[in-house]
C-alpha cells in the first residue's frame, strides 16, 4: 500500500479514518424513512393479486371503508381519473400504478388502502373484495416466444409478440470463421435464475403535499433522489406537480444494492393519495411484498460456446441469451444497452473475437431486469465467461490457473480494445492470479485435493479472474431516461476554514460522508473530520444520477476532486495576493501553499479561506466555494482473482466454503478499511446466489420462495472467514486513479464458488451445475455419479 | 379490540401504556415510544434488525406482542450508552468497522451484547452461531465477528 500523502490529522486518501456516518448508527439515531413520522401522518398498505395473470371483474370497498380509520380505498379507476394509472420504467417501458381491467403478476398492486394507523390499513386490505377471472400465465420465457403464445402487452398497440429487445454484438462471421477453425470448442448451458437483492431495509416512503405551498416533499429510499423528482414532474406535470415544488428526501438508507433504483407503483400511489387528501401518507412494504412484487435480478438463460486452440488459447466466445424481464422492463440500465453492460463478457481474456445477443422477454412474473449489486448484467457476463473457462479447462485437461495465465490480456497491452468494443483502461491480471494463488497456497491444495480424492473425500478449489466495467457513464454513450450519466459535487469552504460538500449520488451503506471527506481533505489540505458531507436532498444537492453500478467513486468522487482543485485554483491567487507574490512562484503541500525557496513564506488553506471572506483583492469575486459536473472519457475496469476452497459432505450433499481469498485491484484507495468492508460485504452477496438464494414460480406463476423461510439470505454460519488483498494499478483517466469497488466481489464470487464445486466433482465427469448450489442439486448429483454415503 | 394497561421498564425508565392486545412490541417501542433504533427488516422473526434485550435475554421484538412485556425490563439501543460513555460493544462495532448502512446494527450490537453477558470469551464459532438469527447485507460479517471478539477484549479488561 502507498504511503498516504497526507498526515492522519488531514487524513486524505489512503487513511484508514474511522466512518464519520457511524456515531449516529451505533446509538440507533440514524434516520431510516420508517422513523420519518409527521403530523397528522397517515397509512397506506397495499391490495395485492394472488394470481399471475387474471381480469379484474369487480373491487369492493364498501366493507373496508365501514371500519373505523380507514378513509379512502385507490384503485386503478381512482388514479385513471387523474391519468396517473401508468408510469414509465427507467428502461422507456411502460406500467401499471393500479391496474384498471388485468393483473399481469402475483402480488401485483391492485388497490391501496389509506388509514389512520398501520394496523387499521392492514384490516382495510384484508377487507377489500376482488374478484378475479383467472387466466393461463406464460412463466417460460422459451415458450413465451413461440408463436402461439398469447401476446401478454394488448395494452401496446402494435405488439405482435412477447419480445421485449434484441441486442448483438461483435463481428458474427469473424466469430463463427474462428470457431470453423478451432481445434477445439466446448458448449455449456447455464442459467442465473431470479434473485433479490433483499435489503434489510424494505422500501417505502413518506409523500407530504402541502397545499397552501404546493410543496411536495417525498421521503423516499431512493439511490437516485434528482433521477425521482425529474421522472415525477414528467409524469405527474398534467397534475400540477412542477420540478421546482418537489423535493426526494433520500435519508438514511438501510442498503440498496440497485433494488432501490426503481420507482415502484407504492410511492406513486402514496405520492397521488397525499396530494389528493392533502395529509402526508407513509408507505413501508413488508418483507414478503418487499421479496414477491419488488424488481428482480438476473434471470438470465444462456447458451456459451468456446473456441480454443489445443494448447489453450482462446480464439472465439459465442454467447446466446434469453432474459426474462416478466411483465416490464423494470430495468436500470442506460437507454442505450438493454442488456446492460453484458458485452464485458471477454472478460480478462485477449480474445480476438466474439459474438453475444441477448434477447429480453415478457412474462407473467414481477417486473426485472434491475441489478443485484452490480454494474448492468456484469455479473451475468462474469458467471459466463469464467464459467465456460472452466469448462474448456476440463475439455483440454489444462489446469485451470495455467490456462487462465495462458489467455490473460498481457499487462502491457492497456489500454486494450475488447472484442466487443470496450476499450479497458489498465490492468495486471497475472499478478493479481499470482497474488491469490501464493496466498492460498494453490499447489499445495491441488496435493491435499488429490490424496483426499484418493481417500473418497470431495474437496474442490476454483479459480474466478474477473474484470468488471463500472463507473458509468461517459455522455456521449450512458443516459437513463435521456438524463446522461454524468455525477457532481459542490464545495462551499466556509471562512474558518471547514468545508460543506455535496453530491449528486446516495450513500446506502458504503459510506460517503467519510471517502468523500478524505477526497477533499487530499486535495484541499482541509481535515476530513471538518468536512461536512451531504448528499440526498433534491432542494440543497446538485443534480446527479445517483448512487449504483459501482459509479459514486468513478464519477461523483472525480467531481469532488475536481471540484476541490477549481477551489484550490482560487486558493492559490489568493495565497499570492496574501504573499504578495506571483502565483507561478506558489508551490502546494497538503493544507498550504507556500513560495518557492522560502518555505517559511507560506499560507495555510484555513489563512486562505478567511482571506477569501475577509481580505480579497479588488476585482476578485469574494468566497471560496466551487460546483463540477464530471463527465467521464471513459468507464473503469476493477479487476481481481478470487479463489474458493470447498468441502462437499457426500452424506448431505452441503457445500462449504472452506476458504476465500480476494485479491482485488480497484486502482487507488481513499480509505483501505471501508474498501475491505465493501469486499467483504459483496463476497457474501457472491456467495448467496452461489449456494443459497433463488426465486422461482410454479406453473401457475406461484412465486415459492417469497420469504426469508424460503429465500435463504446467508447468515454468519454460511460464510467463511474472508482472506483479502490488493493490486493497486491506478486508473490512467480517474482524477485520483480509484476505479470503484462496491460491486468487485459480488461479480467475482459465484463463479469461484461454482467453479470449485465443479472442480470437486470433475473426476466423475461433471462439467457443470447451475447456481445456487443447493444440497439438494448436489446430492442428486453425487446420487447419481455413484458418490452419495 | 381489547385493550390493556401494561407497565415495563425501558431502558431504566419506568412506562405505563394503554395498548391494544395486537400491538407488537417493536412498535410500541418505535412508534408509541418513538424509540426508532429498533428496526423493522422483515415480518417473520428471521432478520433480527428489531432485536431488543428483553429482561436480559435477546428477543426479536416483531414477534413479541407489547402485552408480553408487561412488567419487563427491555433494553433498546438507545439504553446502551451510559453517562456520554458509548458501551463497549459500540465503541468495537466503530472501530472494527463493523457496520455499514446500520440497519442490522442495534441488533447485532445487542444480540453481541447478550453474548458477551453470558460467555466473556467467546470463539468465533461461537460469535457466528450468536449471530446466525442476525441477518446483514453489507459487512459479510468479517468484521462484525472482530468486533464482538474486540469488545470481549475490552470487557475483559474492566
Amino acid at each position: 500500500m502507498a504511503t498516504p500523502r497526507t498526515s492522519p490529522e488531514i487524513c486524505g486518501m489512503g487513511h484508514s479514518m474511522k466512518r464519520k456516518e457511524d456515531p449516529r448508527f451505533i446509538r440507533g439515531r440514524g434516520n431510516y424513512v420508517d422513523d420519518v413520522q409527521l403530523p397528522g401522518m397517515l397509512h397506506m398498505d397495499i391490495v395485492r393479486s394472488p394470481y399471475a395473470y387474471a381480469k379484474i371483474k369487480s373491487i369492493d370497498a364498501s366493507r373496508a371503508l365501514k371500519i373505523p380509520g380507514v378513509l379512502a380505498v385507490i384503485t386503478g379507476e381512482t388514479l385513471a381519473k387523474y391519468n396517473l394509472h401508468w408510469m414509465p420504467t427507467l428502461m422507456s417501458d411502460t406500467q401499471m400504478v393500479l391496474p384498471t381491467d388485468t393483473v399481469m403478476y402475483q402480488a401485483q398492486e391492485v388497490a391501496a388502502v389509506i388509514a389512520t394507523d398501520r394496523y387499521i390499513a392492514a384490516d382495510g386490505v384484508e377487507a377489500v373484495e376482488v374478484e378475479y377471472e383467472p387466466m393461463t400465465p406464460v412463466i417460460d420465457p422459451y415458450k413465451a416466444l413461440e408463436p402461439s403464445a398469447p401476446v401478454l402487452r394488448t395494452d401496446k398497440k402494435d405488439k405482435k409478440d412477447n419480445r421485449i429487445f434484441h441486442w448483438q454484438a461483435g463481428d458474427r462471421a469473424a466469430n463463427d470463421k474462428a470457431f470453423e477453425e478451432a481445434e477445439v470448442t466446448v458448449a455449456q448451458d447455464m442459467y442465473l435464475p431470479r434473485i433479490h437483492v433483499a435489503s434489510i431495509e424494505t422500501c417505502g416512503c413518506v409523500a407530504d403535499f402541502d397545499r397552501v405551498t404546493g410543496k411536495l416533499t417525498v421521503y423516499m429510499t431512493t439511490q437516485a433522489p434528482h433521477a425521482v423528482r425529474t421522472v415525477f414532474a414528467l409524469v405527474a406535470g398534467h397534475v400540477g406537480l412542477s420540478e421546482e415544488k418537489i423535493r426526494i428526501i433520500s435519508p438514511d438508507i438501510g442498503g440498496g444494492f440497485g433494488g432501490k433504483v426503481p420507482v415502484y407503483p407504492g410511492y406513486v400511489i402514496a405520492v397521488a393519495a397525499s396530494v389528493v387528501i392533502g395529509k402526508p401518507v407513509k408507505w413501508v412494504e413488508d418483507r414478503m411484498e418487499n421479496l414477491q412484487a419488488d424488481s428482480f435480478a438476473r434471470d438470465y438463460h444462456i447458451h456459451a460456446e468456446l473456441a480454443a486452440k489445443r494448447d489453450g488459447t482462446m480464439t472465439g466466445l459465442r454467447i446466446k441469451v434469453l432474459a426474462d424481464h416478466g411483465y416490464t422492463d423494470a430495468a436500470a440500465n442506460p437507454s442505450k444497452f438493454p442488456a446492460g453492460l453484458f458485452s464485458i463478457c471477454t472478460g480478462s481474456y485477449a480474445l480476438k473475437n466474439a459474438f453475444a445477443e441477448v434477447d429480453g422477454v415478457y412474462t407473467n412474473k414481477p417486473p426485472g431486469g434491475i441489478a443485484y449489486r452490480c454494474s448492468f448484467r456484469v455479473t451475468e457476463a462474469v458467471h459466463c465467461i469464467e464459467r465456460i473457462t472452466d469448462v474448456l479447462a476440463q475439455e483440454l485437461k489444462m489446469d485451470p490457473a495455467a490456462l487462465r495465465m495462458k489467455n490473460f490480456i498481457p499487462a502491457d497491452k492497456f489500454p486494450w480494445k475488447s472484442a466487443l468494443g470496450w476499450e479497458y483502461d489498465s490492468g495486471n491480471y497475472p499478478a493479481a492470479l499470482r497474488k491469490a494463488m501464493d496466498i492460498v497456497g494453490y499447489e499445495a491444495l491441488r496435493k491435499e485435493q488429490a490424496e483426499k480424492r484418493a481417500r473418497g473425500e470431495l474437496m474442490g478449489i476454483g479459480i474466478s479472474s474477473f474484470t468488471e466495467i463500472v463507473g458509468a457513464g461517459p455522455s456521449k454513450q450512458f443516459d437513463i431516461l435521456g438524463l446522461k450519466m454524468f455525477d457532481s459535487c459542490e464545495i462551499r469552504v466556509h471562512p474558518t476554514g471547514k468545508a460543506l460538500a455535496r453530491f449528486g449520488t446516495k450513500s446506502q451503506g458504503q459510506g460517503h460522508e467519510t471517502t468523500y471527506a478524505q477526497i477533499v481533505a487530499e486535495e484541499l489540505g482541509i481535515p476530513a473530520s471538518q468536512v461536512q458531507v451531504e448528499e440526498g436532498d433534491t432542494d440543497t444537492a446538485p443534480y446527479g444520477l445517483g448512487t449504483y453500478a459501482s459509479r459514486s467513486t468513478p464519477v461523483a468522487g472525480a467531481a469532488g476532486a475536481m471540484a476541490a482543485r477549481k477551489i484550490r485554483e482560487k486558493a492559490k491567487k489568493l495565497a499570492a495576493h496574501l504573499l504578495e507574490c506571483s502565483p507561478d512562484d506558489l508551490i502546494w503541500e497538503p493544507g498550504k501553499f507556500s513560495v518557492k525557496g522560502a518555505p517559511t513564506r507560506s499560507k495555510t488553506i484555513q489563512e486562505i479561506a478567511l482571506a477569501a471572506y475577509t481580505n480579497h483583492p479588488q476585482g476578485m469575486e469574494a468566497g471560496l466555494e466551487a460546483v463540477s459536473y464530471y463527465d467521464p472519457p471513459n468507464l473503469t475496469f476493477p479487476f481481481g482473482s478470487y479463489i474458493a476452497v470447498v468441502d462437499i459432505d457426500r452424506g448431505t450433499g452441503a457445500v462449504k466454503v472452506r476458504r476465500f481469498v480476494a485479491v482485488d485491484d480497484c486502482g487507488n484507495i481513499i480509505n483501505p478499511t471501508i474498501v475491505d468492508g465493501q469486499i467483504h460485504g459483496g463476497l457474501a452477496m457472491g456467495l448467496a446466489p452461489a449456494l443459497l438464494e433463488e426465486i422461482s414460480y410454479d406453473e401457475s406463476g406461484n412465486i415459492t420462495g417469497g420469504s426469508f423461510m424460503d429465500y435463504l439470505v446467508p447468515t454468519a454460519m454460511e460464510t467463511p472467514s474472508w482472506e483479502t488483498d490488493k493490486t493497486v494499478t491506478p486508473c490512467p483517466h480517474h482524477p485520483f486513479g480509484a476505479k470503484g469497488v462496491g460491486e468487485s466481489a459480488t461479480v467475482g464470487a459465484p463463479p469461484a464458488i461454482a467453479n470449485a464445486v465443479v472442480d470437486a466433482l470433475s473426476h466423475v465427469g461433471v462439467r457443470h451445475v447451475d447456481i445456487p448450489i443447493t444440497p439438494e442439486k448436489v446430492w442428486r448429483l453425487l446420487k447419481e455419479k455413484g458418490l452419495s454415503e | 379490540m381489547a385493550r390493556h394497561d401494561i407497565r415495563l421498564t425501558v431502558n431504566g425508565v419506568e412506562q405505563r401504556v394503554n395498548v391494544e392486545s395486537r400491538l407488537l412490541l417493536v412498535h410500541l417501542l418505535r412508534e408509541n415510544l418513538r424509540l426508532t433504533g429498533t428496526h423493522i427488516g422483515c415480518d417473520t422473526t428471521h432478520c433480527g434488525a428489531c432485536t431488543v434485550l428483553l429482561d436480559g435475554e435477546p428477543v426479536k421484538s416483531c414477534t413479541v406482542l407489547a402485552v408480553q412485556a408487561d412488567g419487563a425490563q427491555i433494553t433498546t439501543v438507545e439504553g446502551l450508552e451510559q453517562n456520554g460513555k458509548l458501551h463497549p460493544v459500540q465503541e468495537a462495532f466503530w472501530e472494527k468497522h463493523g457496520l455499514q448502512c446500520g440497519y442490522c446494527t442495534p441488533g447485532m450490537i445487542l444480540t453481541g451484547c447478550a453474548l458477551l453477558a453470558r460467555n466473556k470469551d467467546p470463539s468465533e464459532a461461537e460469535i457466528r452461531e450468536a449471530i446466525s438469527g442476525n441477518l446483514c447485507r453489507c459487512t459479510g460479517y468479517l468484521n462484525i465477528v472482530k468486533s464482538i471478539q474486540s469488545a470481549a477484549e475490552r470487557l475483559r479488561q474492566q
